[in-house]
């Protein structure tokens, strides 16, 4: 339990750049997900911090501990791999305490610590058996149950669902944020899936390119996103982009779209987007923000017409495909309200969810 | 056996495409084993008699195998051949596994190019390399010791042991060796504790093959060895048996069959190692 600190941390491998000036700091107990596209360099990141890469330039510190040279043995972390490294010839017991065995600790204190670590897993009854023997979630219990065992400062997870089914990962998922409430301990873990992210994090940490793009807890990074790359990474179906023009309309503000769709810019926003007007920007609106036409709650939602082009239906909603300025864009509407392709619909947007988007820097104005 | 279950598969179909090759590829294997057990045992009458069926032995001697183990340094030739073989395995095993890590694992300046070149050395025939090798063990003050063996063996079994093992451990995660180091191992005690022990299957292949190899080795052998009592089997069999253009057939036979047993002794006894070895299989 420990705090860890990342400091302009670079790594390259030749002449290919993968982590390009990190700066992180992860509170004691806090659960860290590193999340991004692959080739972002978070998993780069996460294996520096367990001392399986060399760092190219830049500190970490685990505790008040600079452990840049330090070998992965004495770090006192533990990692969950993707794959689970289950070590093939050993039992499940003898998985556990392998790193105990190794740290030479007492027969009884290894015998009561995996029986523990086992008993919080609902492992128990597969001590004896071969990873062989073992099914995907059953590996992934025991992969943890290593870690755990050892006590670590911290825990490092790669990606450690990512080969399990859909429905498993989910159940698994929930496991991993029951154990962390348990098992009080930093974690760091990492992810592509924006979703594992949102539901685990006490913070997101969104990479993209070598670098971090933002930092937040989940609901920070949904509502409030700084860059269009995390607007777009975070949330399912992702955010609409549509091109648009900034515009002066009597005292307020409006937003052009290229094909005639004129939206009023609400009220409290206007001062921030003064010094943009004229300018060709970007609309950003999550397709669960433009909806299949409803009262309006506020007077910031708005109501334009466009011709459906395809249906998703998702059983709790329906995905409405459709083109806007030259761009496909996706709303959520209620099943009951979708028109068939071809025909026109009329659909609310909520203009104080929305976002606006600087091309030139893509950065959320 | 599942097979009997493949549907549409007949009887008759099941006889041409399987029985029929087996039982023709195992007469073909087994039939010199065969031919040397009874040219071993048949009266030397009986041998060259050739009114009779060459097939059956009708009056069986142990002559010939007295003859090789009385009459003839067959003993010591087995023995130089038992140590010589031990000798050189233990070496290229030891290079072999060492190295075979080393370039599956290790990356290093010139491990793509040194691998290569490995190989290269593995590629130079025997036939061609004794005539600098006789110069080196004379330097050595080897010649007509069974050390010279022992040293030239290495040869052309350590590239093998290299090659075979470099597959054999990329077929190991290496996660595993990541994991054993984060949970408290050394490199070493990494390979020792986890990577060997998934590569004991690999080891053994490259073992039992260094083995038959230095077992049946010829031609240094001929060159590098010429007092009898250093000989090793298939040197000393053919050399001190043979003479001029009279063949002892019933102990040189004698001779091959009781050579060729520890090897088929070896072989079924790993059989399994062996074939996974050769597949590479670990799964985790």
């Amino acid at each position: 339990m420990a705090e860890i600190l990342l400091k302009d941390l670079y790594k390259t491998y030749g002449e290919t750049p993968a982590v390009r000036g990190i700066d992180l700091t992860i509170a004691e107990n806090e659960f860290v997900v590193l999340v991004g596209p692959s080739g972002c360099g978070k998993t780069t990141t996460l294996r520096m911090i367990a001392g399986l890469e060399h760092i190219t330039a830049g500190d970490i510190f685990i505790g008040d501990r600079l452990i840049n040279d330090v070998p992965p043995r004495d770090r006192n972390i533990a990692m969950v791999f993707q794959n689970y490294a289950l070590y093939p010839h050993m039992t499940v017991y003898e998985n556990m305490s392998f790193g105990l065995r190794l740290r030479k600790v007492q027969k009884g204190e290894i015998d009561i610590r995996v029986k523990e670590a086992a008993e919080i897993l609902n492992i128990e009854e597969l001590l004896e058996r071969r990873p062989k023997q073992l099914s995907g979630g059953q590996r992934q219990r025991v992969a943890m149950g290593r870690a755990i065992v050892r006590n670590p400062q911290a825990f490092l997870f790669d990606e450690p669902l990512s080969n399990l089914d859909a429905k498993l990962r989910v159940q698994m998922r929930t496991e991993i944020k029951r154990i962390h409430q348990r098992v009080k301990t930093t974690v760091v873990y990492v992810t592509h899936d924006q979703v594992e992210a949102m539901s685990l994090a006490d913070r997101i940490v969104v990479m993209n390119n070598g670098i971090i793009e933002q930092v937040g807890p989940p609901q920070e990074m949904y509502d409030n996103p700084k860059t269009r790359f995390v607007a777009g990474f975070i949330g399912s179906p992702a955010m609409n982009f549509v091109p648009c023009k900034l515009t002066t309309n009597g005292d307020g503000l409006s937003i052009k779209l290229t094909d005639g769709v004129d939206l009023k810019v609400p009220g409290e926003r206007e001062k921030r987007y003064r010094p943009h007007v004229d300018r060709d920007l970007i609309l950003g609106i999550r397709p669960e923000h433009l909806t299949e036409c409803r009262q309006h709650t506020n007077e910031q939602q708005q109501d334009f017409g466009c011709d459906v082009s395809v249906l998703e239906p998702m059983g709790i909603d329906t995905m409405v495909f459709m083109e806007i300025a030259n761009v496909e864009v996706c709303a959520r509407a209620a099943p009951d309200a979708v028109k068939n392709p071809g025909e026109t619909m009329t659909f609310t947007i909520d203009m104080q969810k929305m976002h606006l988007i600087d091309p030139s820097t893509d950065t959320v104005l | 056996m599942s097979m009997n279950r493949l549907v549409g598969e007949t009887y008759s179909k099941r006889l041409f495409v399987f029985w029929i090759p087996l039982f023709l590829f195992v007469f073909v294997l087994l039939f010199p084993f065969f031919w040397m057990l009874i040219t071993s045992i048949k009266t030397d009458a009986e041998l060259y008699n050739r009114r009779i069926s060459p097939f059956l032995v009708r009056d069986p001697t142990l002559d010939h195998w007295k003859l090789l183990f009385n009459d003839t340094l067959f003993v010591q030739w087995a023995w130089n051949t038992l140590w010589v073989a031990c000798a050189s395995t233990g070496i290229s095993l030891f290079a072999g596994v060492l190295g075979g890590y080393a370039l599956s694992r290790l990356v290093f300046p010139g491990s793509t190019i040194f691998s290569i070149w490995i190989f290269i050395t593995y590629l130079v025939p025997p036939a061609l390399l004794f005539i600098p090798l006789t110069g080196v063990m004379s330097f050595l003050g080897l010649h007509d010791s069974r050390l010279s063996l022992v040293f030239s063996y290495p040869t052309f079994l350590v590239p093998f042991c290299i090659w075979l093992l470099i597959g054999y451990f990329q077929t190991i995660p290496k996660e595993l060796e990541e994991c054993a180091r984060i949970d408290g191992a050394t490199r070493i005690q990494a390979m020792v504790k986890i990577v060997f022990p998934l590569a004991i299957p690999g080891i053994l292949s490259a073992g039992i093959f260094a083995f038959t190899l230095s077992w049946n080795e010829f031609l240094y052998a001929l060159v590098f060895l010429s007092s009898p009592e250093n000989k090793t089997v298939p040197v000393g069999v053919t050399g001190e048996l043979v003479l001029g253009d009279v063949f002892f057939w019933g102990p040189l036979m004698a001779g091959a069959l009781f050579g060729s047993v520890p090897i088929a002794i070896i072989y079924s006894f790993f059989v399994e190692h062996y074939v996974s070895g050769m597949t590479g299989a670990v799964k985790g």
